[in-house]
C-alpha cells in the first residue's frame, strides 16, 4: 500500500472541490472517495489503487431513503447496501433490489458498503488485481491478460479486443432493470444520468468505465415506479450458496395481463462488461404470451451477441437458464 | 473376521471420563481470544521479514538490485543468496524424522524453479514497511521453459514421469506400491470391466491461521514460535539447517489455527526467519501472506488415477489395478500414496498399484489430510460405483460382498475391522431401501430431483514412539506435559481426560501443557496418530505418578499405611486405600503433605509401531458416506443437502471433538467435491487464484445436514484405551459419494473435480427425461 493522506470533509461542495484536484475520476485517481472502503481499501492494499489523498465522506448528510413525490423513491448514496436491503419501501416496491443486495457479499461487507461505492465497484477479474500482469483497465496499453487466461468469471457481452472483465456487482442489475437515474454533483453544478448512459463500454479505453469527471460526486439514485401490478425479482447463480459473485444473474420486472406479456425490464448480471439491460430480451417478450417457449427466445435473443472466451462459454447456456427461469419465477408471481 | 480383541480391564469399559463427551478445556482462551497463536507473540526489539518472491517459474535469476529497497524507511537489511549467511541442507534420518518435503534451504542458489519462490527477503521495523521493500526489490531474471500443465497421464493413458529434465540418480519411474495375483490376465479373461480416469487438482490448504514464524536468536540459542503441527521434527529439522546442536534450537507451536498437513514440515519461510534473527540479533517476525500459501508452504498435488476393475457377473471382484501420477516439484520427490487404501478395502485376488510422478514447476506438494486415501477413495470408490451400475448390483450390496477376511495384502488379520456394519447402519440411517435406481427419478417434496449416493472409505491407523510426564501435586491438581501440539481436534481436553481417568483429578484441574519441544518428545500431530500414540505414555505416566504416591503412603511419617506393603494399597479417585477393604483413605494431598512433599512426577515412554514389520495385526479404521444432492435442473444448480457417516475410529475418547472433526472433514469434502481447485496460469506458472475469494472453499450455506454414528469399537490391541483416531477419516469417500449422488441425480458421471456447473450443464434434457 502506498502512503496516502486521509482528509474529512463535511459539506458536498468541499468534497466536490477536494475530488476536483484530481486529474480525473477513473482508474488511477490521485484523489478519492472514500465510502465504506470495502472495495477501495482491498485494492490500495495490493496496489492497483495508489491514491495519495482520500476524501472521508461519511459526515455528509447523503444516507437517507425515501419516497419521492412520483411514487419512486430516492437513495442516499451513502445508503448502507443492508439498510437499503431492509427498508420497508423497499422491500415492498423493489424486491429486485433488495434481493439482489442480500445476495452479494456477507452481512458485516452489506452494514459497511454503500449505494455509490456499490454502483462503482471494480472488476474481480484476477489481472486486473495483479499488478504483475497486464491490464489494459488498470495500466492502458498494458495488454488485456484475461484473454486466454483464467476468465471463467468474466463477461460474454459488451467486451472489446481490449479488456474482458465483467462489472461484478449485484445491485447495479437490479438498478439497471429499475431504470435508476444516478444523481452527480460536480463542478459545474448538479446533473441526473440514466443508468444506462453512466457505465461505459470498454471499447479501446477500458479504462474509462463510467461518465464521472473530476469532482464528481455522487449524492443520490432515484428510481422511478414500477408499473403497477408489475412483479420483480433477483435470481443470482454462483458456484457456492452465499458469499461468492454471480456467474449468472438476472433481474426482472414483469408486469403480465390476461396471459401476456404487457411490459417487461430484464438486466442481467455476471456476463456483461456493464451490468447489462437487454432491450433484445424485452422486445423478444412484450405481447407475447406467458409461456416456457417465450422466455427461452427471451433468453436467445438476450445472448445472442455473446461472445466467448477460453474458459466461460458455458455462460451463455447459464445465462440463458438463468433469465428464461426468472421470468417464469416473476410471471409465476402474479 | 479375524478379530482378536484383548479384554479390556473393566475399569476402562466403565469410564465415566473416558467415552464422555466433554468440552474442549481451551475453549474460554479461544473464544475470549487470550489464546496465544504463533504470529500473536511480540518482543521488544522485534522487527519484521517480508520475501520477495520469483515472478517467473522457471529460470535464474540474472541481477537483484536491492539499493533502493535498502534505503527505505525502517528498512534494516535485504538479504538474498549473496549476504543470507549459511543454510544446509538436511541429511536424510530415520524413520518419520528429519521430515521436510522442500528440500532446498531458501536462497541456496539463483535457480527459480517455481512461481513464488524466495529471492530475497527485506527485514524493517514495521511489516508495511518490510514488505514495501520487499517489493521494490528490482529482480531480473533469464527465464526459461516451464510446464505447470494439470495434464499427467498421456492421452493414450500410459504413465508419464519426468517430463521436465531432472538428473537421473533421484529420477523415480513408475514403481509397483502394492501386488497380487495376475491382474493382467484376469482384466483380459472377464466379462464386466471398468477402465477410467479419475483426475483431482492441486488442492491448497487455507487454514485460516497463516503460517508464520517468529525467530528469537540470542547468545547462541534460536527461540522459534512456530505454526507446526509437529515441533520435535521442526526443531531437528532447523537445527540441522542452521549448523547448531538441536538443543540450541527451542521450537514452540502453544495454539495452532489448523493446518491439515500443511504445517506438519518445515517451509521454507521458517529457516528465513531464524537466519535474518541470526544476522541481525532481533526477534524477527514473518508471516506468510495468503497468495504465498499457494506457492512455497506445499499443496495436494495434481492427481491423474486410471482405475481397471474386473468382477463376475455376480459381483465378485476378480482384478483391481490402480495405476496413479501426482505432479512433484522439479527438486523433490513426493509420492501421494493413492493406493492407501486400495489394497485392503475388497477382497480381490488380482490387484495391481502403481505409481509415479511428473515434475512441474511447482512448489513441493505435501500432505493434506488423508493423503494418499482422499483422492485414492474419489478415484476407486467412483469406479466401484460404476462397475456396481454394469453389474446392475445395488452399490451397497456390491461392497458387502466383498468384504475380505483377512488383509490380503500381507495375510494378517485385521486387529479390527467393521467396514459391513458401516455400510448397513448407514444404508439403514439414511433410508437407503427407497432409493430408485434409476437416473433422476427421485425428487423431494418441492419437486428438486435428488440424487443419493455412497462410497466406502478406511484410513490407515498408527501409533508411533510417545513420552509424557505427569506431575500429581499437593494442592490436588496435575500437571502433564508433552511435546506433541494441539492443533485445533481437542489434543488438549483428550488427555486431560487420559490423566483424569487414571488419576481421578477433574479435567478442570489438570493443567496441559503442549507445543514446546523441550518437553518430553511427542508424536506429530498428523495422520490421526496423536491421540493412538499418547494414550499409552500419559497413562503409563500416569500410573506412575499413582504408584510414587502409593509408595509414599507406605514411608511416610503420621500415614495410617505406614509399613504396608505398596502393593496392599489402591489409588481411587486421587487417594490412597487398602486394596479391597473399607478403612482410612488418604488424598494425595495428604500423602503429599505426610512426605513434605510439593508434588510427583513421573514419566511414561511407549514404542509405536511405526513401519515395524512384526506388527500382529492389519491397522485401519473404516466408515461409510452417504450423501443426498439436490439438483435443479433448469438452473443447473446442485447442492450437497445430506450426509450420512458412520465411522469404525475405535473408542471414542471424546465424542463431542470427534464428532466435531468428522462434520469437519464431511465440509472439506463438500469443498473438494464441488469447488476447490487451485489454478495456474499457464503461461506464467503462477496459481492466480490466490486468495480466499477465488479458490473458494465451502461456507456455511454449502454445510449439508450431517448425521455422523460412531461405531464404537475399541481396539485394544492398538493401545489400552483402545483408541485410534478420527482427523482424517471423515474426509474419506466424501467426494466420492457426492460424485455418485451426481450421477445418480444428473446422470453426468464426472472424473475431474471439482464438479463444475460446466459439467452439470451436459446432464441430458436436464436429466428431466430420464425419469
Ligand atoms: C469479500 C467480498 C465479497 C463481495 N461480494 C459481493 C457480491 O457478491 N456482490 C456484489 O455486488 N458485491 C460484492 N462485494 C462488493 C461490495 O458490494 C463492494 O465492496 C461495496 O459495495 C463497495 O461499497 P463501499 O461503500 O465500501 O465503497 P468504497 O470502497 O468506499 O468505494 C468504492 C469506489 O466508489 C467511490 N465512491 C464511493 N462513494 C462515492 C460517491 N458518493 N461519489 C463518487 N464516488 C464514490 C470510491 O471513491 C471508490 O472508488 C464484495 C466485496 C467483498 C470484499
Amino acid at each position: 500500500m502506498q502512503p496516502f493522506e486521509l482528509i474529512t470533509v463535511s459539506s458536498i461542495p468541499d468534497a466536490v472541490k477536494a475530488q476536483a484536484a484530481s486529474s480525473t475520476a477513473q482508474q488511477g485517481a490521485p484523489v478519492r472517495f472514500i465510502a465504506g472502503g470495502t472495495n477501495l481499501v482491498d485494492y490500495m492494499k495490493i496496489n492497483v489503487e495508489t491514491p495519495r489523498q482520500l476524501i472521508d465522506i461519511n459526515g455528509l448528510p447523503l444516507a437517507g431513503i425515501e419516497s419521492t413525490p412520483d411514487g419512486g423513491l430516492k437513495i442516499g448514496a451513502l445508503a448502507r447496501n443492508s439498510d437499503v436491503a431492509h427498508h420497508e419501501l423497499v422491500k415492498e416496491r423493489y424486491p429486485v433490489l433488495s434481493q439482489a443486495l442480500l445476495s452479494g457479499a456477507s452481512t458485516q461487507l452489506r452494514n459497511m458498503a454503500t449505494t455509490a461505492g456499490n454502483l462503482l465497484q471494480k472488476t474481480r477479474c484476477v489481472y486486473y488485481r495483479d499488478t504483475a500482469y497486464g491490464c489494459n483497465k488498470r495500466q492502458p496499453g498494458s495488454g488485456c491478460s484475461a484473454i486466454g487466461g483464467h476468465n471463467r468469471m468474466l463477461a460474454l457481452l459488451g467486451t472489446s479486443d481490449k479488456c474482458i472483465a465483467s462489472n461484478p456487482s449485484d445491485q447495479n442489475v437490479a438498478l439497471m432493470a429499475l431504470d435508476a437515474t444516478i444523481h452527480v454533483t460536480g463542478i459545474k453544478g448538479d446533473r441526473a444520468v440514466p443508468i444506462d448512459k453512466f457505465f461505459l463500454l470498454p471499447g479501446q479505453t477500458p479504462e474509462r468505465e463510467t461518465v464521472l469527471e473530476p469532482g464528481d460526486l455522487i449524492t443520490h439514485v432515484t428510481l422511478p415506479p414500477v408499473p403497477s401490478g408489475a412483479k420483480s425479482l433477483y435470481l443470482k447463480l454462483r458456484d457456492r450458496a452465499s458469499y461468492e459473485f454471480a456467474l449468472a444473474s438476472a433481474a426482472i420486472v414483469l408486469k403480465q395481463s390476461g396471459g401476456r406479456v404487457e411490459s417487461v425490464q430484464v438486466a442481467l448480471g455476471g456476463i456483461g462488461a456493464v451490468p447489462w439491460r437487454s432491450h433484445e430480451a424485452e422486445r423478444a417478450l412484450t405481447g407475447k404470451v406467458v409461456s416456457a417457449v417465450n422466455f427461452r427466445a427471451a433468453a436467445e435473443a438476450a445472448l445472442h451477441g455473446a461472445r466467448p472466451q477460453s474458459q466461460n462459454g458455458f455462460k451463455v447456456e447459464l445465462a440463458k437458464r438463468c433469465l428464461a427461469h426468472a421470468l417464469a419465477q416473476a410471471a409465476a408471481q402474479a | 473376521m479375524a478379530q482378536q480383541q484383548e479384554q479390556a480391564p473393566e475399569r476402562i469399559q466403565n469410564s465415566k471420563i473416558i467415552g464422555v463427551a466433554t468440552p474442549r478445556i481451551d475453549g474460554p482462551q479461544k473464544t475470549t481470544g487470550t489464546a496465544m497463536y504463533t504470529s500473536d507473540h511480540h518482543f521488544p526489539g522485534l522487527v519484521y521479514a517480508w520475501p520477495t518472491t520469483a515472478t517467473v517459474s522457471s529460470g535464474t535469476v540474472q541481477k537483484i538490485d536491492a539499493s533502493f529497497a535498502e534505503k527505505m524507511p525502517g528498512v534494516l537489511a535485504v538479504y538474498t543468496h549473496e549476504n543470507l549467511g549459511r543454510l544446509y541442507r538436511v541429511p536424510p534420518g530415520p524413520m518419520l524424522t528429519l521430515m521436510i518435503d522442500e528440500t532446498r534451504p531458501p536462497l541456496e542458489d539463483t535457480t527459480i524453479r517455481y512461481y513464488g519462490q524466495y529471492v530475497a527477503v527485506a527485514v524493517a521495523e514495521t511489516m508495511e514497511q518490510a514488505r514495501a521493500a520487499a517489493e521494490a526489490v528490482k529482480v531480473t531474471y533469464t527465464k526459461s521453459a516451464h510446464n505447470t500443465a494439470d495434464q499427467l497421464l498421456t492421452a493414450s493413458r500410459e504413465l508419464t514421469t519426468n517430463e521436465s529434465p531432472k538428473t537421473d540418480e533421484n529420477a523415480s519411474g513408475v514403481k509397483e506400491v502394492t501386488k497380487r495375483g495376475d491382474t493382467a490376465n484376469a482384466l483380459a479373461s472377464t466379462h464386466t470391466t471398468h477402465d477410467a480416469v479419475y483426475s483431482t487438482p492441486t488442492e491448497t490448504h487455507n487454514p485460516i491461521e497463516l503460517h508464520a514464524s517468529l525467530a528469537v536468536y540470542k547468545d547462541g540459542r534460536f527461540t522459534l514460535y512456530e505454526t507446526s503441527q509437529a515441533v520435535v521434527n521442526h526443531r531437528d529439522v532447523l537445527a540441522a539447517m542452521l549448523g547448531v546442536p538441536p538443543d540450541k534450537v527451542q521450537v514452540i507451536t502453544r495454539f495452532l489455527g489448523s493446518g491439515f498437513g500443511g504445517k506438519l514440515w518445515p517451509w521454507p519461510h521458517s529457516a528465513l526467519a531464524s537466519a535474518c534473527s541470526r544476522n541481525l540479533g532481533r526477534p524477527v517476525k514473518l508471516v506468510v501472506s495468503r497468495s504465498m500459501m499457494f506457492e512455497s508452504v506445499g499443496h495436494r498435488p495434481a492427481i491423474d488415477q486410471r482405475i481397471q476393475l474386473a468382477a463376475t457377473p455376480e459381483g465378485k471382484f476378480t482384478a483391481i489395478q490402480h495405476d496413479y501420477v501426482n505432479h512433484t516439484s522439479i527438486q523433490d520427490d513426493y509420492d501421494e500414496g493413492c493406493g492407501e487404501a486400495t489394497g485392503i478395502l475388497y477382497s480381490c485376488p488380482n490387484l495391481l498399484v502403481t505409481a509415479g510422478m511428473a515434475r512441474r514447476n511447482v512448489g513441493t506438494p505435501t500432505s493434506m489430510r488423508g493423503p494418499g486415501a482422499v483422492p485414492g477413495l474419489y478415484a476407486l470408490e467412483s469406479a466401484v460405483d460404476e462397475l456396481a451400475i454394469k453389474l446392475k448390483i445395488d452399490p451397497v450390496q456390491f461392497r458387502l460382498m466383498n468384504e475380505p477376511q483377512v488383509d490380503e495384502t500381507n495375510g494378517k488379520p485385521f486387529s479390527s475391522r467393521h467396514l459391513k456394519e458401516c455400510l448397513t447402519t448407514g444404508a439403514e440411517k439414511f433410508g437407503w431401501e427407497k432409493r430408485n435406481a434409476a437416473v433422476g427419478s427421485m425428487k423431494n417434496a418441492s419437486g428438486q430431483t435428488l440424487g443419493w449416493g455412497m462410497a466406502a472409505c478406511s484410513w490407515g491407523a498408527m501409533k508411533t514412539d510417545a513420552e509424557a510426564t505427569v506431575e500429581l501435586r499437593a494442592d490436588g491438581t496435575a500437571r502433564v506435559a508433552t511435546g506433541a501440539q494441539d492443533i485445533g481436534g481437542g489434543t488438549y481436553t483428550v488427555i486431560a481426560q487420559m490423566v483424569s481417568h487414571e488419576t481421578g483429578v477433574p479435567v478442570e484441574k489438570v493443567e496441559v501443557v503442549l507445543g514446546d519441544s523441550s518437553l518430553p518428545p511427542g508424536p506429530i500431530s498428523g495422520g490421526s496418530w496423536a491421540t493412538a500414540s499418547l494414550t499409552p505414555a500419559v497413562l503409563e505416566a500416569a500410573r506412575s505418578a499413582t504408584q510414587a504416591i502409593l509408595l509414599a503412603a507406605t514411608k511416610s511419617d503420621g500415614s495410617p499405611f505406614k509399613g504396608k506393603k505398596q502393593d496392599d494399597l489402591e489409588f481411587v479417585n486421587n487417594s490412597v486405600h487398602l486394596k479391597g477393604q473399607a478403612g482410612p483413605t488418604l488424598s494425595t494431598s495428604d500423602v503429599l503433605k505426610l512426605a513434605k512433599a510439593q508434588s510427583v512426577n513421573a514419566t511414561g515412554k511407549s514404542r509405536g509401531l511405526f513401519g515395524d514389520p512384526h506388527a500382529k495385526y492389519s491397522f485401519h479404521s473404516y466408515g461409510a458416506q452417504f450423501v443426498e444432492v439436490t439438483w435443479e435442473p433448469e438452473i443447473a444448480r446442485l447442492r450437497v443437502s445430506r450426509v450420512v457417516t458412520v465411522i469404525d475410529g475405535g473408542r471414542m475418547l471424546n465424542p463431542r471433538t470427534a464428532q466435531n472433526q468428522i462434520e469437519g472433514a464431511v465440509v472439506m469434502g463438500v469443498g473438494m467435491a464441488m469447488l476447490e481447485a487451485t489454478e495456474y496460469d499457464q503461461r506464467t506458472g503462477q496459481p492466480i487464484n490466490n486468495n480466499l475469494a477465488d479458490y473458494i472453499v465451502a461456507v456455511a450455506a454449502d454445510c449439508p445436514h450431517i448425521d455422523v454414528t460412531f461405531l464404537d469399537y475399541p481396539d485394544f490391541n492398538l493401545n489400552p484405551l483402545g483408541a485410534r483416531g478420527v482427523g482424517e477419516i471423515g474426509l474419506a469417500g466424501v467426494a466420492a459419494a457426492i460424485t455418485n449422488a451426481v450421477y445418480h441425480a444428473t446422470g453426468v458421471r464426472v472424473r475431474r473435480l471439482p464438479v463444475r456447473i460446466e459439467d452439470l450443464l451436459a446432464a441430458p434434457e436436464h436429466t428431466r427425461a430420464i425419469a
